[in-house]
């Protein structure tokens, strides 16, 4: 059983490999170039050094979002073309269910992974870790990281914070939660292709034709056509 | 012995369709598949970006799967894959083109990228063989090109818009006249149905350009529609509709005529969206009827995006030696260049 994994829906670009209960390797990036231009290669690479031929592939896993609408577009593209043309199942993950289990794996109590997104804002979800399970507390979502915080508060629970966007917010996480709030150390930030792997293994395959990214939110234009629908009635 | 097939397939999602094909040794269909996305692009009045990138991303795999089916040909058999790699909306680019890049990786297949307009060019090739010199008149929403070429693979740009397109103008002429999106048609069908009777402006630039410009007959048509409602008058649309039309048409006419001329040419070869404009065929078919050079009009079917087009001119390009590896990007503003076998 040989999984590949996809991740290029945020700035780290991660690959991985898992043949039954080994991690046979994994590439990450975490820098700001070209997704496109460099995934591919890096799966071809990635295959070649550890033997693997497309072939032998018995599973395709992809983080299938929220992040960067491109980013996970080019993933989830190659994710379905290789599944399709291997005639093997594809399962899609969500981003941040990665980057909970890459940080919060041994933490007890509650993982709140995120990647910012402009204007205050963050896309986030709430999971926590049971009997090495890892269960989603709050579904994934795009909210103001004060009105996040604010919430967990009223739960009076110890949070996780993992990101590579910790910077941008951990003012507003401190001044929320105070010591409630632990930080995951800088090795534990990029989302790990190896968990992609492993948590997609084990998720039913999706309907590979109909499997499109989860962007949490619409597209501008048809956010506002659907406003001004709701206008004109 | 006998001489194996050429099997390409093409692949094309620059605009706001998903388009797979497969054409056997360049020239003849096996099959030509085209989601288009008009119906939800509509409502917003134009092709927006984001919206267009999302509707690849639906339907990428099942256009693959069929137009295989169709074709009745396996993913294995094929000799090459082209896909379009510019220009065009960046998002959009890239669905096709990392498809075809783990596409042709998962199969071991070699990857051609080819340009959007050369592609235009080759859907000629669909339809006639090419005899050379010839010359290529591309009108589409995004272009309006004079473009020669002296074997396969050569592209060499002779003239083009200083501004609008040819098909953007009818866009905008479409809305300054509350017609429905896209505009094009009705404007050809409007022009059909009355006289040219406005005297529009033409834009023949300077001596022995071959040029084009179509920002200032957009302006006058527009000046003209807003001093008739200043005076309380009301405008025909057919009249309007068949003046601009007109000028239009005879610009790109008069232009192709002498470029024709000046370079020596065997055929003409009609490309791009706006082709299937009913006006400019007939204008085009009449003018050339008595001249001792072929004019070869594609079928609507091709004219319009497709990835028959990308296939056939891919067939060429492959024969050429052209190769792209896994790093091929999505390259938004890509010029239309000279291939030779040591290119790339
Ligand atoms: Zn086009």
């Amino acid at each position: 059983m040989k999984v590949l994994s996809i991740d290029t829906s945020n700035y780290v670009l991660g690959i991985g490999l898992l043949d039954g209960e080994t991690v046979l390797g994994e590439y990450i990036s975490n820098i700001k170039k070209n997704h496109s231009v460099r995934v591919m290669p890096a799966i071809q690479t990635l295959m070649d050094e550890c033997g693997v031929k497309p072939g032998d592939l018995s599973k395709i896993v992809v983080a299938e979002g929220p992040g960067s609408y491109t980013g996970v577009r080019i993933g989830v593209t190659i994710a379905k073309t290789l599944a399709w043309t291997l005639k093997i199942p594809l399962t899609g993950v969500s981003s941040l269910e990665v980057a909970a289990a890459s940080a919060g794996r041994y933490f007890d109590g509650y993982v709140s992974p995120f990647f910012d997104a402009r204007r205050g804002q963050i896309y986030t979800g709430l999971y926590k870790f049971e009997n090495q399970k890892l269960l989603v507390e709050k579904e994934d979502q795009l909210v103001l990281s004060v009105d996040w915080v604010k919430m967990l508060n009223e739960m009076d629970h110890k949070v996780l914070f993992t990101s590579n966007d910790l910077k941008l917010h951990e003012q507003v996480i401190k001044d929320g939660l105070g010591d409630k709030a632990i930080f995951a150390e800088i090795t534990e930030h990029n989302p790990r292709p190896a968990e992609l792997a492993l948590l997609g293994r084990d998720k039913e395959p999706v309907d590979l034709h109909t499997f499109v990214p989860n962007y949490i939110r619409l597209a501008e234009a048809e956010a506002n056509w659907l406003k001004a629908q709701e206008n004109n009635k | 012995m006998t001489i194996k097939d050429q099997l390409i397939m093409g692949i094309e999602t620059s605009c706001d369709e998903t388009a797979v094909a497969i054409v056997k040794n360049g020239r003849e269909i096996l099959a030509n598949v085209v989601a288009s996305q008009i119906e939800s692009h509509k409502r917003f009045g134009g092709v927006v970006p984001e919206i267009a990138s999302r509707h690849h991303v639906e339907q990428m795999t099942m256009v693959l799967e069929e137009a295989l089916a169709q074709a009745k040909v396996d993913v294995k058999e094929l000799d090459a894959i082209a896909v379009t790699e510019g220009p065009g909306l960046v998002g959009a680019l890239l669905i096709g083109v990392n498809a075809a890049k783990a596409l042709a990786f998962a199969n071991n297949i070699p990857l051609v990228g080819v340009h959007h307009i050369a592609g235009h060019i080759y859907a000629n090739r669909l339809v006639a063989e090419m005899e050379f010199p010839l010359l290529s008149l591309v009108v589409s929403g995004g272009h309006t090109e004079l473009v020669y070429m002296k074997e396969h693979g050569h592209f060499e740009v002779i003239g083009e818009t200083r501004d609008d397109a040819a098909g953007e103008a009818y866009d905008k002429v479409a809305r300054t006249l509350n017609l429905p999106y896209p505009g094009g048609p009705h404007i050809d069908r409007l022009a059909h149905e009355g006289k040219a009777t406005i005297d529009l402006p033409r834009a023949w630039l300077e001596e022995g350009s071959y040029d084009f410009s179509f920002s200032g007959l957009k302006s006058a048509v527009i000046n003209v529609v807003h001093n008739a409602q200043q005076r309380g008058e009301k405008i025909v649309p057919e009249e309007l509709a068949a003046s601009f039309q007109e000028s239009v048409i005879d610009v790109l006419v008069t232009k192709t005529v002498k470029a024709v001329k000046e370079y020596e040419v065997k055929q003409v070869l009609l490309a791009g969206g706006v082709a299937a404009n009913k006006g400019l065929r007939e204008t085009l078919s009449t003018t050339f009827a008595d001249m001792d050079v072929e004019i070869i009009i594609p079928p609507l079917s091709l004219c319009t995006d497709n990835a028959a087009m990308i296939a056939a001119a891919g067939s060429v390009l492959f024969e050429k030696g052209q190769r792209a590896d896994l790093t091929l990007n999505g390259n938004p503003g890509l010029e239309i260049t000279i291939h030779n076998e040591s290119s790339r």
